[in-house]
């Protein structure tokens, strides 16, 4: 089976995000994978123990790009393809699924193509819908519990109400969930293997696409407003005195 | 301008938000609820009821369960049709798609998750939350139709009138369905948390309560969650005198106390309740950020120094296994329940 994981590099989850000059600033945080992508490694990984094949990771961005390619390597993808022009610096979602489904076409197909439920910088999640209707593939969504027969799958898809299960013919577009299994961490051998490996960049004019016009535009940043800090802490000689000393103070913000 | 509000509903069962993005569209003028499913007439009559001029209906088996492709092959086929500048929805896990596919369908692009928004003409500038609300961006949509969905409980929602009508116009369903539904698990329901004006979470900390000795026969991992479904039980009380939701951290989830669905935090929901009440929650960076939007925080957490502090209002450095139920009992008192 073949199976393509979409990721994608952004700032550390743990880094420090501020605004400065105008723009978005992590500090010296490093560039990773990001987290929802490795879960997307993970479940394309699982599918190919069960059923064979190979794992391509597939990511758009920078040279530094690279780095979360070799992540998923070293986590057991047989090889990456880093898309990479500087036509693609500003890239909202529907230019971003129209390269990944030319580069999925360069690529001759697939059977899976797997994505993480969102990313961690613009957070939309509308990617794996607009790769699957420009590959014109069945779309399953925030998928657990994913199960291949021949060329029939079935996940369960989580959404607010519970869950559902849902059914597809192959080839289809996949976001995944937590529930799948936590990502594997990077073996030693994977690591060595990653550090040796090619990595093959495509321009636009290798994709035989334009640069896509973006619809959806920055204009500009602001910093949410800083929330009021100054904790009140709330003591007394009882639970029931201190209970009822903070329900008053709950009750008089009028918030209920 | 021609406004739309798509109306998200599960089963015909509308969600709180669809109301609110009615009551941000009637802020234009009049409005077309577009409605999708099938035996939803209810559904249409309620979207009269909140403001919207004119329903239209695909009321049809095809569209009976929520399925990306026909639902946004019918949207698409209507908006491709009658060209509205804007079409607005809630944010939920099916909005995204359906906004998503239609946006490439008809060459246009979605704004999600806005929190904030003004018009420029008819071009809507919108303010969305980036780096799991770390930051916000200001964005606009080059081309119509503009898809904005729409954060729950970020615009107030209109009162409900009841008996107004206007025009129904019913609408054909457009196939292209590529999936097919099985069947449905919905016992993690009971209060939505996304909607929900109090949320009531419970951290690691509640399995910890010293005072409690496991029935006989227990291992360690047995008696761990017991001990968390007895600390649950004072939060789930604590959330029910407040007809509110319980919600609960990555640590509480990961540990298995509680089921994913209930995760609060930057891997799993953000919450916008009037109160948050968090309990034996430490205060990761994760979970605050789930949090932001929260307008009154209030921590209970036996380490005076816990990060949660820092975010929270008002705050209980105790143990919360006595405090829980006296704070049960005192808001059960003072609200006269």
């Amino acid at each position: 089976m073949k199976i393509i994981a979409c990721i994608k590099q952004v700032p550390d989850s743990e880094a420090k995000i501020t605004l400065r000059d105008g723009q978005v600033s992590w500090g010296d945080a490093p560039l990773v994978i990001n987290p929802f992508d490795e879960y997307a490694v993970e479940g394309a990984l699982q599918q190919k123990e069960a059923h064979g094949g190979t794992v391509t990771a597939l990511c758009i961005g920078p040279e530094s790009a690279r780095d979360a390619i070799k992540h998923a390597l070293a986590m057991g993808a047989d090889d990456g393809i880093l898309v990479s022009d500087a036509a693609l610096e500003t890239l909202d979602t529907q230019g971003a699924a129209r390269v990944l489904a030319a580069a999925i076409g360069k690529l001759g197909g697939a059977d899976l193509v797997v994505f993480g439920r969102q990313t961690l910088d613009a957070g939309t999640g509308l990617t794996p819908a607009q790769t699957a209707r420009l590959l014109r593939w069945p779309l399953l969504s925030l998928s657990g519990a994913i199960k291949i027969d021949g060329d029939a799958i079935r996940v369960e898809r989580v959404f607010e109400e519970g869950r559902m299960a849902v059914s597809a013919k192959l080839p289809a577009v996949l976001s995944v969930v937590q529930s799948i299994g936590e990502p594997r961490y990077p073996s030693f051998m994977g690591i060595r293997r990653a550090s040796k490996a090619e990595i093959p960049v495509w321009s636009l004019a290798d994709l035989g696409i334009p640069a896509p016009e973006p619809v959806v535009t920055r204009l500009g940043l602001v910093s949410p407003p800083a929330r009021e800090a100054n904790c009140e802490m709330i003591t007394g000689s009882s639970p029931a005195e201190i209970a009822g000393t903070l329900v008053d103070r709950i009750l008089a913000e009028k918030v209920l | 301008m021609k406004t739309w509000v798509y109306i998200d509903h599960f089963k015909g069962e509308p969600i709180p938000a669809d109301w609110e993005a009615l009551g941000v569209g009637k802020g234009f003028g009049a409005v077309t609820a577009v409605i999708l499913g099938s035996g939803v007439d209810l559904v249409a009559q309620a979207a009269f009821e909140y403001g919207a001029d004119e329903v239209l209906l695909a009321d049809d088996p095809s569209l009976a369960d929520y399925r990306a492709e026909p639902h946004a092959a019918t949207l698409s086929a209507l908006a491709g049709d009658a060209k509205p500048d804007l079409i607005l929805m809630p944010t939920t896990t099916r909005t995204r798609e359906i906004a998503a596919i239609c946006a490439i369908d008809l060459g246009s692009g979605v704004i999600t998750d806005v929190s904030a928004f003004e018009l420029d003409g008819e071009k809507v500038v919108a303010t969305r939350p980036i780096y799991e609300g770390n930051l916000s961006e200001k964005v606009t949509c080059a081309a119509k139709p503009q898809f904005i969905t729409l954060r729950g409980r970020a615009f107030p929602r209109p009162l409900r009138e009841e008996g107004r009508t206007g025009t129904l116009t019913r609408a054909a369903a457009k196939g292209d369905a590529l999936t097919v539904v099985e069947g449905y698990t919905t016992s993690e329901g009971g209060v939505s948390l996304a909607a929900a004006a109090v949320v009531v979470s419970g951290g690691r900390g509640v399995s910890n309560n010293p005072a409690l000795t496991p029935p006989a026969g227990m291992d360690e991992r047995q008696a761990e969650a017991w001990r968390a479904q007895e600390g649950f039980k004072l939060v789930d009380q604590l959330a029910s005198v407040l007809g509110g939701a319980v919600g609960a951290s990555r640590a509480a989830v990961d540990a298995g106390y509680i089921p994913y669905a209930h995760q609060v935090g930057q891997t799993g929901k953000i919450v916008a309740p009037d109160l948050y009440i968090a309990c034996g929650i430490s205060g990761a960076v994760q979970h605050i950020v789930g949090i932001r939007s929260a307008k009154l925080v209030v921590a209970i957490n036996k380490d005076p120094d816990a990060p949660i502090f820092k975010v929270a209002r008002y705050g209980v450095a105790g143990d919360l296994f006595q405090i829980l139920p006296a704070l049960t009992e005192a808001f059960r008192t003072k609200l006269g329940k």
